[in-house]
């Protein structure tokens, strides 16, 4: 049985359309990609889809209260919501350095949450 | 008053300022002044924090200050002057700026060249009309952005957005992470005005509601928003009766288009585009002012930064020429025409001899979108001179049609250009 599924890549702002022909769960054919990324994006949606994790965490004793974060890399995409409400528990100290991790090996992913500015302290 | 001169001056220091300025020194104007009303350089980068910036200009994914502060590193190391929490409250036809300083209080500037940089602002409720009361609890969705990601303060719990555009998406997701719950996201068009990726990483991934063809027609509630009633439209975009439909929600954000920031431009004098809502400008990003340009969101409303960035770095080299030597291209013009599916076209005018030094990058948005594959065409009257091909046109995504070098002939003695998108 083939499942035809219909994907937006996400990997870059042009946004393809994408139409996937699926048998369990295994690409067997692809259409409407610009470049090759689309296909990756493809394997990787039918794989474990993956996002990367934009937020922010509270700065004691900083210039501003709030520290923008990021994941340093996407992370499976159900573990979202739980890593958002786990970083608006952390408190972080100043000062802050861009790049500085804040919450290492987040939910065991292997992957860090990083600081995308830095804040020097008050 | 302090009276400062300097070779060029950048109002503004978003990613169009930072671009202008650090390219003007690079161009050779020694005395590049930077001023921004903040008491930070970056502009709206700063309250961005989500990723999706700098996949052209750095090859990665950065978040809005990691984008921001790429350039600004820049330029501290480039050892141009910045003053920052001051505000330019006047500019007139020969340059003289004039701007309330924290540091030196009231000053006036007179630039060789000036580059304006000024950004855009979001169309607040008063442009819609929605009727109903006037509670508290009703924010564009910039200001919320910027309460929840800067101040740390959160405007509600449940929330309707409306508006599909980028910035409405993404707070739509930004509400979500923070616990908050977005009951709908409606979109009076039939189609999406933001990217669609945003469609998927902000708004699928999340089930959040998302409504086409649908308005907020009333605003309920006395000292805050209890509820708002939405409604189905037409294909003139008037509300269906029978179709309404109340939401409870203490918060509504609305995301319905950003507008060029050209208060101080229009003080210049220079020629607007009624479409854009930006001046008229020429393939150098020169207003018709002498010595005045401007750069980036203030020309039109760009999608992506690197696109913002790129054309300020236009701007901010030929501002740099003009005021090393007063240089500006030369001869006539010819106008570029929005035709068949198409809103707006910058530049609005090119030199041809300009084009025989280098190449043109034309952007434009359309008016409707096509989910197929279309082409755009420049025309010299009813003969096509270039052609592209694009797999899609949607009004949210920018356009670029670059005229090659070799075309500065056929344009010298032209008046005029026009640019279709058709299937
Ligand atoms: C909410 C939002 C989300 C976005 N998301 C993305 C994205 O995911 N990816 C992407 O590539 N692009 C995105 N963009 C687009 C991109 O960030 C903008 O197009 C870009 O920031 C515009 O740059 P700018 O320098 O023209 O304006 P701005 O960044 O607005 O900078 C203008 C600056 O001028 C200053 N200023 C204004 N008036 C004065 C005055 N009179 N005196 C002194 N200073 C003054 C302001 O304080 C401000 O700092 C987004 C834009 C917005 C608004
Ligand atoms: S397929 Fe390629 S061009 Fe199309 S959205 Fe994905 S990365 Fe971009």
């Amino acid at each position: 049985m083939i499942d035809i599924q219909e994907f937006i890549c996400v990997t870059c702002p042009v946004g393809c359309n994408i139409r996937a022909e699926v048998v369990n769960n295994q690409l067997v054919a692809i259409h409407g990609q610009s470049c090759q990324r689309g296909e990756a994006f493809v394997q990787e949606e039918l794989r474990d889809a993956r996002r990367m994790l934009t937020t922010t965490v509270q700065v004691v004793g900083g210039t501003l209260p709030l520290l923008p974060v990021r994941t340093a890399s996407p992370i499976p995409k159900r573990l979202l919501l739980l890593l958002a409400s786990e970083l608006r528990r952390l408190q972080v100290q100043a000062p802050v350095e861009a790049g500085q991790p804040v919450l290492p090996n987040a939910l065991g992913t292997g992957v860090d949450v990083i600081a995308t500015r830095g804040i020097t302290a008050a | 008053m302090k009276s400062i001169s300097c070779d060029v001056l950048v109002v503004g220091s978003g990613p169009a300022g930072l671009a202008a300025a650090l390219e003007a020194r690079q161009t050779g104007a020694q005395e590049v002044l930077l001023l921004e009303r903040n008491d930070e350089l970056g502009g709206i980068l700063q309250q961005c924090i989500h990723t999706g910036f700098g996949l052209r200009e750095f090859g990665q994914d950065l978040s809005g200050p990691e984008y921001a502060w790429r350039w600004i590193d820049q330029v501290h190391d480039a050892g141009l002057q910045v003053l920052s929490e001051t505000m330019v409250l006047s500019v007139d036809a020969t340059r003289r700026v004039v701007a309330t300083s924290k540091a030196l209080g009231m000053i006036e500037i007179l630039p060789r060249a000036l580059v304006l940089a000024m950004g855009c602002r979001e169309r607040p409720r008063g442009a819609l009309a929605i009727p109903g009361t006037r509670p508290a609890g009703v924010y564009t969705a910039g200001t919320a952005q910027r309460l929840v990601n800067i101040d740390g303060y959160m405007p509600g719990n449940r929330f309707v957005i409306l508006g599909s555009g980028d910035i409405g998406m993404i707070m739509a997701r930004r509400l979500t992470l923070e616990g908050a719950e977005v009951a709908a996201v409606c979109e009076i068009l039939p189609y999406l005005s933001g990217l669609r990726r945003n469609l998927v990483q902000c708004i699928r991934d999340y089930d959040i509601p998302l409504h086409l063809c649908t308005t907020v027609t009333e605003v309920r509630g006395q000292d805050r928003v209890t509820s708002v009633v939405v409604s189905g439209v037409d294909a003139d975009r008037r509300p269906l009766p029978g179709t309404e439909r109340e939401i409870p929600c203490d918060t509504l954000l609305l995301s319905v288009g950003l507008v060029p920031e050209n208060e101080l431009t229009r003080m210049a004098g220079a020629s607007m585009d009624a479409v854009t809502g930006g001046p008229r400008v020429n393939e150098g990003y020169a207003t018709d002012i002498p010595g005045i340009f401007a750069a980036g969101n203030v020309v039109h409303v760009y999608d992506l930064v690197d696109d913002v960035s790129q054309a300020a770095r236009i701007a901010g080299r030929s501002a740099a020429r003009y005021a090393c030597s007063t240089q500006a291209p030369t001869g006539p013009t010819v106008r570029l025409v929005a035709g068949e599916n198409v809103r707006a076209v910058v530049p609005q005018l090119v030199h041809p001899a300009a084009l025989e030094q280098e190449s043109i990058a034309l952007h434009m948005r359309v008016r409707t979108p096509i989910e197929a594959p279309v082409n755009l065409d420049l025309r010299l009257g009813e003969r096509t001179l270039l052609s592209r091909r694009f797999r899609y046109v949607r009004p949210a995504e920018m356009l670029t049609l670059t005229l090659p070098q070799r075309l500065a002939g056929e344009l010298a003695g032209a008046t005029e250009l026009s640019v279709h998108v058709r299937t």
